[in-house]
């Protein structure tokens, strides 16, 4: 249920940058979203929608880009896809991995007209 | 704001009713003299944690009342700390909205995550919420008074917490009885130290 507050922060940077920049109509935001980011693609999908009506911003598409979870060993080094939410090393069964993707919740790019 | 004052900042993070609060209070009553706190709580409604933790003796605590929202976020914390005098602050302490889920999401400026559950609860939620265990430091397990008393299992819900985040802290407790207490203020104090540059104190 924070992916309301998390659309209308959408809207905010989106709303700087096009006005710092004067471009014209947005029409998609392109978003990288981690499986592991906490975010349902869905209800932010939903939530954009709802908060952008009678805005500028309606009508503009979210085109969402799932990010699924890769880790690094940081005893072998060894890199690897977290699946299942397994977060140990295939290589040497260590637990101590660093997340290297999958966390993110990046604004990628924006198409204007 | 806080690292140039070498304030060590946890997030503490659980489910509605997992103790966030009574742990706090332990704390508070424990470590108060020693250590100097200044303690956020979070609640969408209500400032009842934060009038529970200065009866308990909080010197510095500032409520946040969400009015509605499920987490808190760097803003609010930022305006919070405002208007209180951190020169002398050693330890923060966020009490954050009773939520696996949110909460995750948000980088709060804290220096760890503390994911506190109780033994009343199902001994998957480290599976069921991985964004939150993966991104936390310590790990709490409170109400140890109570087990037996459900299915929760100790070494399943150890399991399971360590599939998604095998280098977590780990600490079994009871606020209600006081038992493993004592390793969770002598850790704090460690962090603590550390965070100043300090060595921590050999026992």
């Amino acid at each position: 249920m924070h992916e309301l507050s998390i659309a209308k922060e959408i809207i905010a940077i989106v709303t700087a940058e096009t006005e710092k920049k004067r471009l014209g109509r947005v029409e998609t935001i392109h978003l990288r979203i981690g499986a592991l980011s906490g975010v349902d693609p869905e209800a932010l999908s939903f939530g954009f929608e709802a908060a952008t009506l009678d805005t500028p911003l309606e009508g503009t598409r979210l085109v969402i880009e799932p990010v699924p979870v890769r880790a690094t060993c940081r005893a072998c080094g060894r890199e690897f896809a977290v699946e299942d939410l397994v977060f140990l090393c295939p290589g040497c069964r260590s637990v101590d991995v660093d997340v290297t993707q999958g966390q993110e919740m990046q604004i990628d790019h924006l198409v204007v007209e | 704001m806080l690292a140039e004052r070498k304030i060590l900042a946890l997030n503490l993070v659980s489910s509605p009713g997992s103790g966030k609060t009574s742990l706090l209070e332990r704390t508070l009553k424990a470590l108060g003299e020693r250590v100097n706190m200044v303690l956020i709580a979070g609640d969408v409604q209500t400032e009842n944690d934060a009038q529970r933790l200065i009866k308990a003796g909080g010197r510095i605590v500032r409520p946040i009342v969400t009015g509605g929202a499920c987490h808190l976020d760097a803003r609010m914390i930022t305006k919070a700390l405002e208007d209180i005098d951190l020169s002398a602050a050693e330890l923060l302490f966020i009490e954050n909205v009773g939520n696996l889920v949110c909460p995750s999401s948000y980088d709060l400026g804290e220096d760890m995550k503390v994911v506190l559950i109780s033994t009343t609860e199902g001994d998957d939620k480290p599976l069921k919420y991985p964004s939150m265990f993966r991104r936390s430091s310590a790990f709490v397990i409170n109400k140890i008074d109570l087990l037996g008393q459900s299915d929760f299992e100790l070494a399943r819900v150890k399991d399971n917490a360590r599939q998604i985040n095998g280098t977590l802290t780990t600490f079994e407790l009871s606020c209600r009885t006081g038992e493993g207490l004592n390793g969770w203020y002598q850790w704090l104090e460690d962090q603590v130290a550390l965070k100043k540059g300090r060595p921590p104190k050999q026992p």
